[in-house]
Order: C-alpha cells, then structure tokens, then sequence
C-alpha cells in the first residue's frame, strides 16, 4: 500500500477533526463530567466482595447520573483494581489522584489497602470515601469513613448480650491481624463495664481453616457465649465445626461482628440458625426503601440471588452523601468535599444516617441480627436512633471526650 | 486427654488425606506435583455440582469425583507431566502453571463469565456442600463425645490408605510402580511400560486428591483458592514421611497431627503451627530422606 505525502495530511486532517469534535460539542452542551474513582480489587482473593462494593458505587452513580448529575455535571467513575494487593492499591491512588486528577475515590476495602493509600491522599489533599466497618484509630482529614467503628458495632451489642442474654462469661476469638485485636480491646473494657468476665481471648490464624482445637478449648473454657471477630472464609469452618463438636447456638450462642449474609449462605444457614451478629444494617429490614434498594441492586448486577450486607450498603449511600457535600459547597474538590460534608444526612436504605462534623465518621444505628434457619436474619434489638461514631473508644474516647476533631487527633489524650 | 488424641488424630486423618495422593506422585514418579491442590479443589467443586446437577449428597459425590479427578490428572500427565520425568525443577514450574490455570478456569467459570453466561456453583465465590444431618453433630463412644464428620473423615482415610496399600502390595501393576520407585530404568530394561504406568499412577494419585477435596467440602471452605495451603501441608508429611514410603506417610501424618493437637490444646494454634515447622526442620536436618526412605544403591 502506498502512502503519499498528500494522503498523509489527508488523514491527519480527518483523524484530528475526529478527535477534536466530541470535545467541541460536550463543551457546547454540557460541563465536564466529574471525574471520581472506584478503586476495588476486581482480581485476587478479595475481588468476591470488592467487585460487589464497586458494583454498589457505580449504581449509585448511575442513579445520580439520571436525575441530573451533581451541579449539573455528570459523574463519570473510572474503575481501578487494586488487585487484593496494598502495594497495587497505592500505585492504583497514585494514578488516579496524581494522573486522572480525581477529587474523590471511592475505595479501598481491608485497613491494609486503606493505610496503603492514606500518604497519596493526605499529601495530594484528595478525599477517600472508605465504606467498610473497622477498627478505628485512625483521624484523617482525607477519609470519610461511611461504615461503623467498633464503639458502632460493640457499644450497644456487649451490655444487650449481658442483660437480655444474660451471659456473664464471655469468649473472645478473632482472626490475628489488626481489626480483631481491636475490637478484643473494646470488647473487654464493654464486658468489664456491664459486670460480665471473658475467660478466653483466642486468635487463629487469617484464612487457617482447622477449628478442632480452639472449638474445644471453647467448650471446656465454661464459657456461655462466643464473641467471634473471625473474619473471611474461615468463619465457615468455625461455625461447622462450633456445631460439629456438639455445641448448641441455644445454649452457647455465637455473638459475631463480621458474619454477614455471604458466610452464612456459604456454610448452609442450618449451622448458624440462632447465632447472632452485630451490624447497623441487615438485608432482612423491612422496610420499602430496602427493598428497592435490593431489588434495584439484582438488576443493576443481573444477579437474582445477589445479597446486599453492611459493607455494600454504606458503599451505596456514601456516594449520596458525597453528592450532597459538592452541592452544598460547590465545588469538587478535597476541601470543598471536607467542608462539606460535614453534618451531612441522607436516608440510606437502612435507615437515617449522619456523617460526624468533628471526626468525618458515620451515625449508625446498631442492630442485632439474629440468624434464622432460611439464611437471613431477624432484627432483634436495634438503637432507636443513630449514635456517633468514635474512632478511638478503645483508648477511652468518650462522646464528652473527643480525640479526634475536625481539628485533627488529640495526641497527648492517647497516653 | 482422649479429647485431646482424638482431634489429634482427625488432623492426622485430613493430613494423610491430602498427602496420600502427593506421596504417589511425589514419592513414584519424582513429580512435585503443584496442582495437587488443585485437584482438591476440582474434588470439592465437583461435590458441588453433582449436588446441582445430579441432586447427589457427600458420600455419592466420592466416586464421582474420584473419575472426574483422575481424568483430569490423566490429561495432565499425558500433555505436561510426561515430556518433563527427571527434571525435577522443571515440574514444580510446570504444574505451578497448571495450578494457576485450573484455579482461574474455575474463576471465570471456563471461561463462560466473558459471554454473561453464569453457571451455577463455578465463579470466585464461596460455595456451600450441605452435608447429611447424620454426619452433623457428635455421638458417644465408650463415654467420649465423637465429632461425627471427623470420625467419617478418619474412617475413609483409613480405608483410602488401605486400598493404596493392597494395590501397591499385592497386584501387579502395583509391583511395577514398586519397581519403578527403585530404579525407574531398570524397571524398564525388565520390560515393564514405565509411560503406562506412569500415567495411570499419575490418574491414581488425583483421584484421591479429588476424594480429599469431597471431604474437606464438608466442613471447609470451596472456593478457587482453597487448594493451596494444602499442598505445602502435604508436601510436609511426604517429605517428613520419606519420599515413596506410604508406610512413612501415614506415620508422619500422625505424628504431626498429634503434635500439632496437643500443642494447640497446651498453647494455640499459633504456636502449634511453628512448632510443627520446627520439628519438620529437625527432621530434614537429621534425617534427610525422612523418616522412612529405601536406601538408594
């Protein structure tokens, strides 16, 4: 094929009208769109649950998109996978703070991949809008942190297990990293507080699947309730085993802060039934707007069985909350959003919830499910009304006394 | 303390159950075969889709994936595993690969999820195999409460381990992989077809990685990646055992089993875990062809 000078100029003449013109008309109709990013792990171990939150972001987006946008604009998410790897999430906030120049990235699911990332936005002065409940200890001007902390999670759970239970001799297992190890500390100051004793604090390995001998321990500790801060697949073979060793939920029950519907379905509900977990939202709550908000996320991932949990539901309403800080503001960017979102509420598919105006954490309600014998749970106790989060309850923060405020942390407090 | 032994024994069990299949492969043919794990996986995969598809509960999925298993352990050995004898270095890449190809396989669900099409029990997540309420739960035996999933995994280990024993000692075929763990080439000079039989053990071997999978179904956790963590556990007991002793393979199954149990009953979990690395180290150190090996001529 021969390529002359004239065709070449020819071809370049088409090829950069072609690139010019989209530009040309989006700037004639309408503003540019907002660009945010949703940075999950799509590949890896952990792309089962994070490719379901980054599902959650984009409805949102796509349901903000249809009636109007925010300020006019469009939001246009660019996906990037963090590929279950803290190193590859922060080369992943790198790219899109640094490169696409995003404001706001959603993301971000285990505390690993979320301390990975914490310096870009703090030094680049981006938002992350971080959905999954975790252990606290962390006051970042970059963060909001839209799913419950431990105060949130065990607060209210550990005083209802002591006086409606009536359980006094508490066993506390947990898989060994960090999130575990940090609801241990609040769970004991709790247990102490309501006049109850733990007689166990038990770590297994994360991921380890060999239940034998901590069940027994268990079982020989006297104890007649399990606090259980087990996380991941390993939750399966702990409830299998709990059963298999001949334990009963009715008598020693499972009192859990991260079994979500996902396990249960996982381990066949039958081994669960009358176990129970902490969590401000249930896909099981009964009211209209969940159950559009179910209904519209089978649609929105084609999955008729997809099951919505705590994680998911904070992932969808952060995203609201986050529109509703850039109209009040006006403008998209880090201190815009900061500013705020600060106070801000909105109506989530569980309930009214509040993002805090000193520590840009969550009002959640909390709420006791307990696990039935189809798979889902009943709400048993539920708070009337949110409470406030508290990052640092574990080292004594109160709500008379903040460590963490739109100031910045209180260090000496944490002595 | 009978507590304590039997629980140390259920490990003992769910060990030699993984290393029966690697003590052939590993032990007959000098393959380190990293898609052993992998073959568990496809044992519990199949357990839950012959629950799907053919409405089978636990113990009819033993056969079933016993075949499917051994085929696929077959096909293996056939395109991969057999250009590859005598390199040992060479097929611990090759069936690392294979490993990762068969996890993603299950993943994508062969591939399907690119055009939309969604089979039921394949893809990244967690999967359920119910298992019959007379397998839940515990009963009493002379005054001891028995776990009875665990007593049904001892059970059919001990009688995997004794139908690998008979047909290694007392058929023919067996007396050929015999003699090809002595001296492969001298086996063959003697006009036994080391490519046949070599094949077939290799099938033999996934087999009863794919019946370990149906048994872990019941009470682990079936998703992509669960083979994994297995491997390097079976790897331990042959490698403790002496490459090509079954004999060496149940006994280092229980001694680890037992010591990881009474450690984790003193201790936790934790520690047992070191320590049992510790002892495997100590052996390896002392006694480099483990504890039970033939001495090479």
């Amino acid at each position: 094929m021969s390529f002359n000078r004239r065709d070449f100029l020819k071809t370049a003449a088409i090829t950069s009208a072609a690139i010019a013109s989209p530009s040309v008309i989006r700037q004639a109709f309408a503003a540019d769109p907002i660009k945010v990013g949703a940075l999950y792990s799509q590949t890896g171990g952990l792309s089962i649950v994070e490719k379901l939150l980054a599902s959650a972001v984009q409805m949102a987006v796509s349901e903000i998109n249809a009636a109007g946008g925010v300020l006019g604009r469009k939001v246009e998410v660019i996906v990037e996978d963090g590929a279950s790897d803290p190193k590859t999430f922060n080369e992943k906030a790198s790219k899109l703070v640094i490169q696409d120049r995003v404001a706001t990235v959603f993301g971000c699911h285990t505390s690993a991949s979320r301390k990975a990332v914490l310096p870009i936005f703090e030094r680049r002065n981006a938002m992350l809008v971080y959905q999954t409940h975790y252990e606290g200890f962390e006051c970042s001007r970059n963060v909001v942190y839209s799913g419950a902390v431990p105060n949130q999670q065990l607060g209210k759970y550990i005083p209802w297990i002591a006086k409606t239970l009536g359980k006094k001799k508490f066993f506390i297992v947990g898989s060994d990293y960090v999130y575990p190890r940090e609801m241990a500390k609040v769970s004991k100051k709790l247990i102490e507080a309501a006049g109850a004793q733990w007689t166990g604090d038990e770590y297994l390995e994360l991921g380890h699947s060999e239940w034998a001998s901590m069940v027994k321990k268990i079982k020989d500790s006297g104890a007649d309730v399990v606090l259980s801060n087990v996380v991941g697949d390993s939750i399966i073979a702990f409830y299998r085993e709990f059963k298999n060793q001949g334990l009963s939920q009715a008598t020693i029950p499972i009192c859990a802060t991260v079994t979500s519907e996902i396990e249960i379905a996982a381990m066949g509900p039958e081994y669960a039934a009358g176990s129970y977990t902490s969590f401000p939202y249930f896909m099981s709550i009964d009211t209209p707007a969940n159950k559009k908000f179910i209904d519209d996320f089978r649609k929105f991932t084609k999955d008729p069985k997809a099951v919505t949990y705590h994680s998911l539901e904070a992932a969808y309403f952060q995203v609201f909350l986050w529109k509703q800080a850039i109209e009040k503001s006006g403008q998209v960017t880090a201190d815009g959003i900061r500013d705020g979102i600060r106070g801000q509420t909105y109506d989530a598919p569980g309930g009214k919830v509040k993002i805090d105006a000193d520590n840009l954490h969550c009002w959640l309600t909390p709420r006791v499910g307990q696990w039935q014998p189809d798979g889902q749970s009943k709400v048993v106790d539920a708070w009337p009304e949110p409470i406030k989060p508290l990052a640092y309850s574990a080292y004594g923060e109160t709500e008379s006394d903040l460590f963490c405020t739109a100031k910045g942390l209180e260090t000496a407090k944490l002595k | 303390m009978i507590d304590t032994m039997f629980i140390g024994l259920s490990l003992s069990s769910i060990l030699l159950l993984v290393a029966l299949g690697l003590a052939i492969t590993y032990g007959a043919m000098g393959v380190i075969n990293m898609a052993h794990g992998e073959m568990v996986m496809l044992g519990a995969y199949t357990a839950v889709l012959s629950r799907i598809w053919l409405d089978a509960n636990i113990v009819m999925a033993i056969p079933i994936a016993f075949v499917v298993t051994a085929i696929v352990g077959l096909v293996i050995e056939r395109v991969i595993v057999r250009r590859l004898y005598g390199r040992l270095l060479d097929t611990l890449l090759a069936t690392w690969g294979v490993a990762i190809l068969i996890q993603q396989a299950i993943r994508l669900e062969f591939g399907l999820s690119f055009f939309g099409i969604h089979v039921e029990g394949l893809g990244p997540g967690l999967q359920n195999v119910p298992v019959p309420a007379a397998l839940q739960g515990t009963f009493h035996l002379a005054g001891v409460e028995i776990n009875t999933y665990r007593a049904f995994i001892i059970v059919v280990t001990a009688a995997l381990a004794a139908v690998t024993w008979l047909l290694l000692q007392r058929t023919s075929i067996g007396m050929q992989v015999r003699a090809i763990i002595r001296n492969p080439k001298m086996a063959a000079a003697c006009g036994v077809d080391v490519a046949r039989v070599n094949a077939l053990t290799f099938a033999f071997g996934s087999g009863l990685a794919g019946i370990a999978g149906v048994m872990m179904s019941g009470f682990k956790t079936v998703f992509p990646d669960m083979g994994t963590p297995m491997v390097v556990d079976g790897f331990l007991v042959v490698v403790v055992g002496g490459v090509g002793s079954l004999l060496g393979s149940v006994l280092s199954a229980g001694l680890l089993g037992e010591i990881n149990s009474v450690v984790a009953a003193l201790k936790n979990d934790t520690i047992a875990r070191a320590v049992i690395f510790g002892v495997v180290i100590l052996i390896i150190v002392v006694k480099p062809k483990g504890l039970f090996s033939f001495r090479g001529r």
